[in-house]
């Protein structure tokens, strides 16, 4: 390997790895500050990428079918939030999951339903894509880069929000110590709502950034969901920075894998690499409790 | 909540009782097993509404005897396929096994139903082993066999003089098998043979390793949600402007071209069947099935419409009379019928013998992606397993 | 500790249990009276999954651990006996010695419980050391080593799977006939029921279920929770080991998609169906499963949505599985419920 291919494919490990964490990050969010395992993220991640291609079949317009499938992305999390996921807050992690199990069934059969199985599509306004040479005859695709400037870009507001604000506060009191919170005077309840919306919002926004380079079909969310929880919990459930490094961890762990291994050893490399990372910190790189 | 989950129940207590119930004697039961559910949803649909067309067309009926069809969902898992089998075989009894989509499910299914004395009529799964050593009188299949179309696009490339080619599939047997055939027929030099992971969604890597080969052209056997990520992936590396892409028509078929839209233009594709095909049979039953169900159907839809005219052909030479095991073999091995593909007949495996079609990936007046025919790549194309197939003389 | 009292072994558990058994003895005759012989087919498979839910519940209900690697496992067992049955007609030379395969279930049964105990020993060993969805997550990569294994392995078949083509015998009889080979299916059901709920009222179930409930008070009275799980761990292996093994020589086929994760899923989602909290509740689970499975999808393309709605109304209102739903129906006892 050239060092210039060495190069292209570190980037496109990198890159791959803030889409990972696009998905992650909504999912760890909720996974770490609710204590929630929510397998349904995958089809939120599916709900963006469909709104996202209805939007844009009739307008055309890339912008467009982001700026209302994030927002439809997120409503629809908080109508699963209200009507059924809420009363499991409570509950052990096992009904969590097969509550969201259920739920995965009947996204996938209720957008099959109505949309049919066949794949849809999302173009992409010519601004964003092409390529531009980043090596001397290296193109590499604009809107590569465009998943990682997002993803970079979301990674900074979470931080910032959750380091810098009062709400980021709550979140924080809220996830390490729950009652204690409550008693110092948290609405638990709503903070709650309101991140599960922002993590619903994460998972629509990544089901878009995807869906131009990626096949918009039922069942979509279920592969990368397996990729966002490994990242998660390589990471340490709830941490933001945490998910960030691992996702970083796993894109080019999983790039060069493929490339240097042979194929049954590449399809397992990532899954070697977080039972290893589990087996020396059984809580994850950045655990955040206890 | 407690009363609705108990309501449920019953139902379900009662729609069992009602399955087991009475079952007429008259009709040609035919089970059509297919994947209904997951990622490869889609093509067990465009076999199914593919031959309920074509039965529609022949009035539910085939060789004058009305039909009934037994549908099922493997899950595209072998081990439900042949719980679902067991099922058709002996409590519905069925006459013919048909529907499958992937080799691993026939498999495990074509087995029991030939020990059963079912025929298994294969409109879309092709594997090497029912073309080989074990073909069998109870068994056909009027698709393909998986090796053919990339040993088309091996041959078509040859003659085109291409020197350095390079070659993607997925890592399971049927992606072997692609690129086997392809080797078969293709004597100029690989600069590269990946085999990726099944399911596989992001190919960054692959295409930088792909770039850095410096081939001539690309040749894929990605089907489905695989073909799709790659091929967008690919269009927007801006390779395919100088490295065109190659392929079968199952990564370039109509149920991924509407989702690839500009991504797949001016690709390349070996086909048997293609909605361009111009015969007046094949116009009619495109227009048919767009009117029928609002879009142009696939190699897999229209493999299952000529199954069902050449069920009818053979079923109809013979009165209908499926029991007879000698008459209707008789009249399969020698079936006349007008296939959309123009050029059909069995070979001594059972498999087809046919044309294979160079199309190029076009956008038509209407801004539709297409498959357009360009020419004739081989005529008569056979499978080489024949050669070990053995058939039984009943 | 009273909520440890009510999980325990009782006598209506053990009446459950063996109606639950004898119920399903009652197929084979009657499937003969009603002239469908499918039906010993059906409960061939529900006696197979049954094993394999209770043998995952040993880990799930009662050491608290969602396992995902049950499937790779179930494989394992099912891998040994294709093996062994592939290298009948191809004996493995290795130097001098020569090993031949076998297609009988006295030797391939205790072998696939052997080679599924022991990854099963070496998996928990290493995943116990973590826990709650960190232990769901190492087991999930555990499995999909498995699986990619599974597909690696091209000699026997890869992706496409392993055909068995000898006749499955045990003792030397031939047991391909379906009826004898469901009362041997059943009797292993029967055995591993009849241990599994003994196992769970000895003092090594009331350590693993109180290291469930609190591992800090399990600690303090000076027991190390570790070696207990992975004993139940092992122990759950083994019997799952079984089950897929008995799959295998049922359908004579093996394929890597036996091994798939979310078979891991399916079989979690059998036994918190049934109810986890008895040792027999899963046989309830998988029965409900594979019969709802079958005759939805002949019912419907959709069947996914009905199947997922039932699964939604089932945890929401019924916490305890469809145990509960058996305590409903039933007149209650004086005393307590939970």
């Amino acid at each position: 390997m050239t060092a210039a291919l060495f190069a292209e494919q570190l980037l496109n490990g990198i890159q791959l790895g803030v889409m990972l964490f696009l998905i992650a990050s909504g999912l760890t969010l909720v996974f770490g500050i609710m204590n929630f395992i929510n397998l349904a993220h995958g089809s939120l991640y599916m709900a963006g990428g469909f709104v996202a291609a209805i939007v844009y079949r009739y307008t055309g317009s890339f912008a467009l079918a982001v700026l209302v499938a994030v927002p439809a992305a997120a409503a629809i999390g908080v109508v699963m939030e209200r009507l059924v996921l809420r009363r499991f807050y409570g509950r052990g992690h096992l009904d969590q999951v097969l509550v969201t199990f259920a739920l995965i069934l009947i996204m996938n059969e209720g957008t099959r339903m109505i949309f049919g199985p066949a794949p849809l599509l999302i173009g992409l306004p010519a601004m964003l894509s092409g390529s531009v040479e980043i090596l001397p005859g290296v193109g590499y695709p604009i809107f590569r880069l465009t998943i990682l400037l997002a993803g970079l870009l979301v990674a900074g507001l979470l931080y910032l929000i959750i380091m810098k604000t009062r709400l980021g506060m709550w979140v924080r009191a809220g996830a390490s110590n729950r009652p204690m919170a409550s008693a110092m005077g948290v609405n638990v309840p709503v903070i709650f709502s309101l991140l599960f919306a922002v993590g619903a919002a994460l998972a629509g926004l990544a089901g878009i950034m995807a869906g131009p380079i990626l096949s918009v079909q039922v069942g979509m969310g279920e592969p990368i969901l397996i990729l966002a929880l490994v990242v998660t919990v390589i990471g340490g459930i709830g941490s933001i920075r945490g998910a960030f490094i691992a996702a970083v961890m796993v894109g080019v762990v999983d790039t060069f894998g493929r490339v240097l291994l042979t194929p049954a050893l590449g399809s397992m490399a990532i899954f070697i690499l977080m039972a290893a990372i589990l087996t020396f910190r059984p809580k994850g790189l950045f655990p955040v409790h206890g | 909540m407690k009363k609705s989950a108990h309501h449920c129940l019953l139902t379900a207590a009662a729609t069992l009782m009602l399955a087991g119930a009475a079952m007429a004697q008259e009709p040609i039961k035919i089970g059509f097993l297919s994947t209904f559910s997951g990622p490869s949803a889609i093509v067990g649909q465009e076999l199914l509404e593919g031959f309920k067309l074509g039965l529609e067309q022949k009035g539910n009926k085939l060789g004058g005897r009305p039909v009934e069809l037994i549908q099922a969902d493997d899950q595209a898992k072998p081990d439900v396929g042949r719980q679902h089998t067991d099922k058709m075989l002996e409590r519905d009894k069925i006459h013919i096994l048909t529907g499958i989509n992937f080799s691993n499910v026939m498999l495990a299914v074509a087995k029991p139903a030939i020990d059963a004395g079912a025929i298994v009529y294969s409109i879309n799964a092709g594997p090497s082993q029912y073309a080989g050593s074990q073909c069998n009188p109870a068994y056909y299949n009027i698709s393909f066999q998986n090796d053919t179309s990339s040993e088309a696009m091996a041959v078509h490339l040859q003659n085109k003089g291409i020197k350095k080619m390079y070659l993607m599939a997925p890592n399971y047997p049927a992606g072997k098998d692609f690129l086997a055939g392809f080797k078969r027929y293709y004597k100029g030099e690989i600069v590269g043979e990946v085999y990726t992971t099944f399911g596989q969604l992001d190919y960054a890597a692959e295409i930088a390793q792909l770039r850095a080969a410096n081939p001539q052209g690309v040749f894929i056997f990605l089907p489905a949600g695989m073909g799709i990520n790659f091929t967008k992936q690919y269009y927007q590396a801006g390779l395919n402007k100088t490295v065109p892409l190659y392929g079968t028509s199952f990564s370039f078929d109509q149920t991924m071209l509407p989702a690839l839209g500009e991504a797949a233009l001016g690709s390349f594709a070996s086909a048997f069947w293609a909605e361009t095909l111009d015969n007046p049979q094949s116009k009619k039953f495109v227009a048919d099935f767009e009117a029928k169900y609002g879009r142009l159907p696939s190699p897999a839809a229209a493999n299952a419409f000529d199954g069902v005219l050449l069920l009818d052909a053979a079923l109809t030479s013979i009165g209908g009379k499926i029991e007879d095991k000698a008459a209707f073999r008789k009249a399969m091995e020698n079936v006349k019928f007008t296939s959309l593909r123009g050029n059909f007949k069995f070979n001594k495996n059972h498999y087809p013998v046919q044309d294979f079609y160079l199309t190029e990936i076009t956008k038509n007046a209407k801004g539709r992606m297409m498959m357009t025919v360009r020419e004739k790549i081989s005529a008569n194309h056979e499978d080489i397993y024949v050669k070990d197939c053995k058939m039984a003389a009943n | 500790m009273a909520d440890i009292t009510a999980f325990s072994t009782s006598r209506k558990d053990a009446l459950a249990a063996v109606a639950l058994i004898a119920m399903l003895a009652l197929v084979p005759p009657a499937a003969w009276l009603l002239h469908d012989p499918f039906l010993v087919k059906v409960a061939t498979r529900i006696v197979i999954f049954s094993l394999a839910a209770i043998a995952i519940n040993l880990v799930l209900g009662y050491g608290g651990l969602v396992s995902l690697c049950h499937a790779g496992l179930f494989g394992i067992g099912g891998y040994v006996v294709g093996i062994a049955a592939f290298h009948v007609s191809e004996p493995i030379h290795l130097g001098p010695l020569v090993l031949g395969g076998s297609s009988d279930l006295a030797i391939t049964l205790p072998l696939a419980m052997l080679v599924s105990g022991l990854m099963a020993m070496a998996v928990g060993a290493i995943s116990l050391r973590t826990s709650g969805p960190y232990f769901i997550m190492i087991t999930l990569a555990f499995n999909q080593m498995f699986y990619y294994a599974a597909i690696a392995l091209q000699k026997y078949g890869g992706e496409d799977g392993l055909q068995i083509l000898s006749t499955i015998t045990l003792f030397g009889v031939d047991v391909g006939n379906r009826y004898r080979f469901y009362y041997v299916a059943l009797a292993v059901l029967a055995l591993a029921t009849l241990l599994l709920g003994r196992a769970i009222g000895s003092r090594f179930g009331l350590i693993l279920r109180a290291a469930a409930e609190n591992e800090t008070r399990v600690v303090v009275v000076g027991v190390q929770p570790w070696a207990y799980r992975l004993v139940a761990f092992t122990a759950s292996g083994v019997l799952t080991g079984l089950a897929g093994a008995l799959l295998a020589a049922s359908q004579q086929f093996i394929s890597p998609v036996d091994m798939a994760w979310d078979r891991s899923g399916d079989l979690v989602v059998m036994a918190v169906l049934g109810g986890i909290a008895t040792f027999w509740g899963p046989i309830l689970g998988a029965a409900t499963f594979i019969a709802l499975e079958l005759m939805l999808s002949s019912w419907t393309q959709h069947w996914q949505l009905v199947f997922g709605l039932i699964i939604l109304a089932i945890v929401v209102g019924l916490r305890g599985g469809l145990v509960d739903l058996l305590r409903l129906i039933m007149p209650k006892p004086a005393g307590k419920t939970t």
